[in-house]
């Protein structure tokens, strides 16, 4: 066997020159994926254990090798949720309304805060929608490796998939509400319009803002306990920086783009446009996104770096 | 060339122990932390003498090498602490080595512990997916193998109830069901049947038999020393995060009790220790050890060996009895020796009594020899300690079944079934064979 020097990064090439080149993983799953037959009997993965120092990138095979792990891990989520499958919709539809009808009374009717034309309502439940799947899936997803502390400890798995699929579990419950915000638009009197099918597409823009801010404070949470409490008092904070209870018309012009360095910002905007075609905000947009695909990234990488800690400090 | 499924170099696991001053468990103390360094300048705040431990870093392994060939059983033995689980979490990826290198050639699947991913709430049809897809299976895997799975676990009729309601036992067995059916070329065992009762560990130590001898890599982390003997080909032993031993599992196992357990297989007396009042008869020495070997060397439950006691005769005619009680561990005297003809007279001189006790008689465990001299039909030395020593269990004729033996004694008996007469079955009641009486003949 060639020598292997330490620190070295080695890709793929484990030189058996009888055998095709295997990815370098572990994953039965990924093993079935990568038999290339040559002959000699299927490929068997090899994996090189050494201290790794520095940036590791995502590892994209592993983690699509171990889909169904995912879907597990959110699928376990839901049914536990929905055991009750009444009670468990039930909750998904209470919370925005009541949502609704506090700030429709406080912020809509008393303060007198504008709505961009739009019944008041209607208007606060377009953002409410998007804004919980964000901020339930960064609570849950900050807590989630610890809550997940048997699996972390026990097996090896792509531990990036733990926040993702927290962010996740929120899916059903966003889908319900969407339902319901669909369904009062329609009764203010709304008329639907081709852009309406872009709602889904900010959801899912909302996902990868919630990816992104989730995967960074679970791996910070293991590190320091007490992330998990602060964070909702921040995400509170943030409530109140997105257009949620005011529209976002109400900022002058450089600030409205500036505004868009929150992504729920620029998200909420662009769900209020595909619904109502109100406050076209192509530049706040295009900021929000830049600014979650950037945390995305950079919280990945961050991630993947304090990964191998885990099962040390959990 | 032979392929190595697992092959080890160097590694070494370090952790820190211990709170230092740069421990901070919180983000607050970790940035306050950090402006206290950055402003400490001002304040003239000297940090606090810390008491500098020498040892806050601990090192689960270290300078551990070893290879494991494809289909290698290996077990692996040691105190608690020894950085047994440690190699095993390095070895499936759970946790990364601090120095070294390690190369895995196949498939993990390890039973660190049965269960994971188990969620109460879920019933037990679920949690088969679950747990199975998790610890590396597809979905289409586990659901091909879900018969065979609920099947071996023996919780068909509750399998749809969530697992909260299980009794531990129908836990561990579906726990167990599913990690037992894992396809992959190594597996890595840690001591999941250190729980359970008899029934389970039998139907577990005969699934790990039969994944032994399927051809795959096992590596056996065990307290059970006479399984690690009976199923694996070579031992390991860890003391303290070092690799002390590697080689033949009895040899291994044997190392492994004598650095746990100080005894005392020979003794020798020098001047007037052990003297009587009058200074008749003296022990010189004595020992245990196997037949054809000395002291020290290893004894099992087969082997014949002989406890000798050399003693000193100071007088004329001396009519001197001795004898040996082999106390076990209860305390309880397992048999009461002495020579079986008459004493003779002795003249003065140094005298080695030897007694032989037979291999296949004696039971595993720690023993303790007791000597007791007569002098003239008269008791000059009451029963006294003198020797302590082990023997260890044999592995041989053991099928599935790992626990301790019971018995004060196990003798290796002649045993033999023999057919002593028939049974008639015709004339039991079964209504397919009572003979059918006609009314009246058909012709």
């Amino acid at each position: 066997m060639r020598p292997y020097r330490f620190g070295l990064t080695y890709r793929c090439r484990i030189h058996r020159p009888r055998m095709s080149n295997t990815a370098k993983t572990a994953d039965p799953a990924a093993a079935q994926a990568n038999r290339r037959n040559v002959g000699n009997g299927p490929s068997i993965p090899v994996r090189v254990l050494r201290p790794s120092t520095g940036w590791s990138p995502v590892d994209f095979a592993e983690l699509w090798a171990s889909k169904e792990i995912l879907y597990f891990l959110v699928w376990r989520d839901l049914k536990v949720r929905y055991r009750q499958a009444a009670l468990g919709a039930m909750w998904a539809i209470v919370q925005p309304v009541l949502a609704v009808g506090i700030f429709t009374v406080f912020f809509g009717r008393f303060v007198g805060v504008p709505s961009d034309g739009i019944p008041y309502p209607v208007f606060a439940l377009a953002a409410i929608v998007p804004w919980a799947f964000f901020a339930n899936g960064v609570t849950m997803g900050t807590q989630s490796i610890l809550v997940n502390e048997q699996l972390v400890r026990r097996i090896y798995f792509p531990r990036l998939l733990v926040p993702v699929g927290a962010v996740l579990s929120g899916s059903v419950d966003v889908m319900i509400s969407m339902m319901l915000l669909l369904v009062l638009a329609l009764a203010y009197g709304i008329a639907p319009t081709i852009k309406w099918l872009l709602v889904p597409i900010f959801l899912l823009l909302t996902a990868l803002a919630a990816f992104g801010i989730a995967i960074i404070l679970s791996a910070l949470n293991v590190r320091y306990r007490d992330v998990q409490y602060v964070v909702p008092f921040f995400t509170q904070l943030l409530m109140f920086a997105s257009p949620i209870v005011y529209p976002s018309s109400v900022l002058a012009e450089p600030w409205r783009t500036l505004y868009g360095i929150n992504p729920m910002a620029g998200i909420i905007d662009g769900v209020r446009w595909a619904l109502f075609g109100t406050s076209p905000t192509a530049a706040s947009l295009s900021l929000s996104v830049t600014v979650s695909l950037a945390l995305l990234v950079s919280g990945a990488f961050f991630f993947r770096r304090t990964e191998r800690t885990f099962a040390d400090l959990i | 060339m032979s392929k190595e499924a697992i092959r080890v170099d160097g590694l070494g696991k370090r952790y820190e122990i211990g709170t230092s001053r740069n421990y901070n468990p919180t983000l607050r103390d970790a940035v306050a932390a950090q402006v206290e360094t950055a402003f400490g300048w001002i304040g003239k705040r000297s940090a606090p003498a810390a008491p500098t431990s020498p040892s806050r870093a601990f090192w689960a392994l270290r300078d551990v090498s070893f290879a494991v060939e494809a289909g290698e059983v290996v077990g692996v033995v040691g105190a608690n602490g020894a950085g047994k689980t440690t190699l095993l979490k390095i070895l499936s990826r759970i946790t990364e080595p601090t120095e070294g290198l390690g190369v895995v050639r196949g498939r993990v699947g390890s039973l660190l512990e049965v269960g994971t991913g188990f969620h109460p709430e879920l019933t037990g049809r679920e949690n088969v997916y679950l747990n199975g897809v998790i610890i590396g299976m597809t979905r289409a895997e586990v659901a091909r193998r879900y018969d065979e799975i609920v099947a071996f676990s023996g919780v068909e009729r509750f399998i749809d109830t969530p697992v909260k309601r299980y009794s531990s036992g129908m836990y561990l067995r579906l726990a167990f069901s599913v990690a037992a059916h894992l396809q992959c070329e190594i597996v890595l065992v840690d001591e999941v049947l250190a729980v359970g009762d008899a029934e389970f560990q039998k139907k577990c130590m005969g699934k790990i038999g039969d994944v032994a001898r399927s051809g795959r890599t096992v590596v056996f982390v065990s307290h059970n020393l006479t399984a690690v003997q009976a199923l694996c080909s070579r031992a390991l032993y860890l003391k303290e995060g070092k690799l002390v031993g590697d080689g033949d599992p009895r040899g291994i196992v044997t190392d492994y009790l004598g650095a746990n357990a100080t005894h005392a297989t020979e003794r020798v007396w020098e001047g007037t220790e052990r003297a009587p009042k009058d200074g008749i008869v003296r022990l010189r020495r004595a020992c245990v050890r196997p037949e054809g070997g000395v002291a020290g060397d290893p004894i099992d439950v087969r082997t014949s060996f002989v406890i000798e006691v050399d003693y000193r005769n100071e007088a004329e005619d001396a009519v001197i009895s001795l004898s040996l009680l082999v106390l076990d561990e209860g305390g309880i005297v397992v048999f009461n020796a002495g020579p079986v003809t008459p004493p003779r007279p002795l003249r003065p001189g140094v005298y080695r009594d030897t007694c032989h006790v037979p291999g296949d008689l004696m039971n595993d465990g720690a023993y303790r020899v007791d000597v007791e001299i007569q002098f003239r039909g008269e008791t000059v030395l009451p029963p006294t300690e003198i020797l302590t020593f082990q023997i260890a269990d044999s592995p041989d004729f053991r099928t599935g079944w790992y626990g301790k033996w019971l018995g004060a004694v196990r003798p290796m008996l002649a045993w033999r079934t023999s057919r002593i007469d028939e049974v008639d079955l015709r004339g039991s009641p079964t209504p397919s064979r009572r003979p059918r009486v006609s009314k009246g003949t058909k012709q």
